[in-house]
């Protein structure tokens, strides 16, 4: 019997009840339907994260006081507190390294701000004009931090677009003076709305140079130092330098912690690819169920067509063939109802991609393969026993229908 | 052509043994024309069955063509219904939802023959047995002679050596019944073997050999009127 024959007898018996195979078909591509808009939704979950940090600045490494012997998160890194603070001269030495472009010092504190009768809690940054340059970060009105001196403590400040529209609304605002704790700041720019990235909100942000925000504080040490590497290859080097020289100025001692974008982004990665591929693995239970449904129906349309199946025998037909043509339905109802269920997913992603359009949601290809894959293979799998029962049954008995 | 020496069938039926056939020995020449008759129970449907290698002999030794069959495989067996023998039943056995041509087509599909070849021969078959007007009908829209006509169209478009027909008229009207009859009996002229199951003596009267059958054994086998 030729394959094509074979396909076209098996589309016909399918044809021949319609509600079954509807019904069969719908099973498979819900489960289809289901592994590709979870996929796609941690996939989302995935890209947003990437993005985010990558909208931190291009070839980041930053340098942090203390020690954490894993990378991750430790108490010394929130605050701050550690025996040796890293000083505005230990960030400029590294500026030695070839490796090392730019840096931005950053001290992060909060205070009042305050104009006239108005006045808020601010959380104030303290940085250098580089900090524009690293952190990818956009002035909207006026100019940013100065070149200069690191250490010149100059009475400027530049607004977070918000701050600026409560405090001074729609009036100019560039030039004027305003009071930041105990000292008064002139207004020199206002940045560009950004919103939120990474937990900071450079809208809700004062900028001020970073010796005013030491002033301010009372304190000598920095939070960060933003580094940016010369480029992409360059990035190991740089962090190899940072904590050469860290090492050196403070006396052999390893008190500060160098990670790289990339180190955190790859963490990122796996954490999300994993959650990914698991939830997809939960959905994929939903094809085996369609295939416990299928083997189920096609036991029934064994029973059912058992007198057909005698005559096919009779007819000379071999148990292989017959065998075949129930694989061959299966195989149709399982492609089709893959395709069906890519359709159903796609659509899907795209509706929650229209409700949530920040989260860029796509179906990983392999999770489109791998769902389309486990269809059919389950599909075919458990027909495997319905097709044998046929291909066994006795051509005297099935043709009295027994 | 068809030589049945010593066959023996028994079933077991809970834990005895039933025999349908008991040490049938036959022998059936090519274009012959037999009826076999007897009451229900007497193993005629049997003899068929083993006579067109749906079923084994117990014991017993089948030649077809000279050659052994009792020990093929079942796909080898398959081969030799495919190529060599034609089933026509009393119920008719079409599928209901294949179109009476497709229906006369299914044993070339089996047989994996060429389309251009398939549509040809049905052509001709629907032609010759007066179905042209309802080659694309399904068995539920045609009458009962017109679906045996069917399949017997189906039965010999392989072009077997044998048709075994098990009641064909059975589920027919008289009148019918006789068509269909004079149809099969038309195909003698091709030099095709013709085995006639019936209840019915009249019918069965009708073929040059007749053979009568109780409780497993041939009761009588009337010599061959040349």
């Amino acid at each position: 019997m030729r394959l094509t024959d074979t396909l076209k007898f098996a589309s016909g018996s399918l044809r021949g009840s319609p509600t079954r195979t509807l019904l069969m078909m719908l099973a498979m591509s819900i489960g289809v339907a289901a592994v590709v808009v979870l996929t796609a939704l941690g996939e989302g979950a995935r890209r947003y994260v990437i993005n985010q940090f990558s909208s931190l600045g291009t070839n980041l490494v930053i340098l942090l006081p203390g020690r954490t012997e894993t990378a991750g998160v430790g108490p010394g890194m929130m605050t701050g507190q550690t025996p040796r603070e890293i000083t505005l001269d230990d960030a400029e030495a590294l500026l030695r390294s070839p490796a090392i472009k730019r840096i931005a010092p950053l001290t992060i504190g909060s205070a009042t701000l305050s104009l006239d009768a108005l006045n808020r809690e601010v959380v104030v940054a303290g940085s250098t004009a580089s900090l524009l340059a690293v952190r990818h970060m956009d002035i909207g009105m006026g100019r940013f931090l100065p070149d200069g001196d690191i250490h010149e403590s100059a009475s400027v400040c530049v607004l977070g677009n918000k701050i600026k529209q409560e405090l001074f609304g729609n009036e100019q605002a560039v030039g004027k003076w305003v009071r930041l704790g105990d000292r008064r700041f002139r207004v020199i720019g206002i940045m560009a709305a950004q919103g939120e990235s990474m937990g900071l909100n450079t809208d809700e942000l004062v900028i001020v140079p970073v010796a005013s925000a030491h002033q301010l504080f009372n304190t000598s040490g920095l939070f960060r130092v933003l580094i940016e590497a010369k480029n992409r290859d360059s990035i190991e080097q740089a962090k190899r330098d940072a904590e050469e020289i860290m090492l050196q100025r403070h006396y052999n001692e390893k008190d500060v912690t160098v990670i790289t974008q990339d180190a955190v982004l790859a963490t990122f990665d796996r954490i999300l690819t994993a959650l990914t591929m698991a939830v997809g693995g939960i959905a994929a239970i939903s094809l085996a169920v369609a295939g416990v449904l299928i083997m189920n129906v096609m036991l029934i349309a064994v029973a059912q067509r058992v007198k057909e199946i005698g005559l096919l025998k009779a007819l000379g037909a071999p148990g292989r063939q017959i065998r075949n043509m129930f694989f061959a339905e299966a195989a149709l109802l399982s492609s089709i109802g893959s395709v069906a269920g890519l359709v159903l997913g796609y659509a899907g992603s795209m509706i929650i991609g229209q409700i949530y359009p920040s989260l860029p949601v796509s179906p990983p290809w392999w999770a489109v393969v791998a769902a389309c894959g486990t269809a059919l293979g389950t599909g075919i799998l458990f027909s495997v026993w319905p097709a044998r029962r046929a291909a066994k049954l006795d051509p005297v008995a099935a043709l009295a229908g027994r | 052509m068809i030589e049945l020496q010593n066959v023996t069938r028994s079933f077991a039926v809970g834990d005895q043994t039933v025999s349908a056939l008991l040490d049938i020995n036959l022998q059936l020449g090519d274009g012959e024309y037999i009826s076999i008759m007897g009451p229900s129970g007497s193993g005629k449907s049997t003899l068929l069955n083993l006579l067109g290698l749906l079923d084994r002999p117990s014991s017993g030794t089948y030649l077809l063509d000279a050659g052994n069959v009792t020990d093929l495989s079942d796909e080898q067996l398959a081969h030799v219904r495919s190529q060599k023998i034609g089933f026509v039943f009393q119920s008719f056995h079409l599928v209901p939802r294949l179109t009476a041509a497709q229906n006369i087509e299914l044993p070339m599909m089996l047989a994996g023959i060429a389309v251009e070849e398939r549509k040809q021969r049905v052509a001709e078959l629907i032609a010759s047995y007066g179905l042209s007007e309802r080659a694309d009908h399904r068995p539920d829209q045609l009458s009962g002679g017109q679906r045996q006509r069917v399949a017997i169209a189906r039965a010999t478009v392989m072009k077997p050596r044998v048709l075994l027909a098990d009641e064909p008229t059975g589920n027919l009207d008289r009148a019918t019944g006789w068509d269909v009859l004079k149809l099969l009996e038309g195909l003698l002229e091709q030099g095709i073997t013709l085995v006639i199951v019936t209840h019915d003596g009249e019918i069965g009267a009708r073929a040059q050999r007749q053979i009568h059958m109780l409780d497993g054994r041939i009761l009588s086998d009337s010599p061959r009127s040349s």
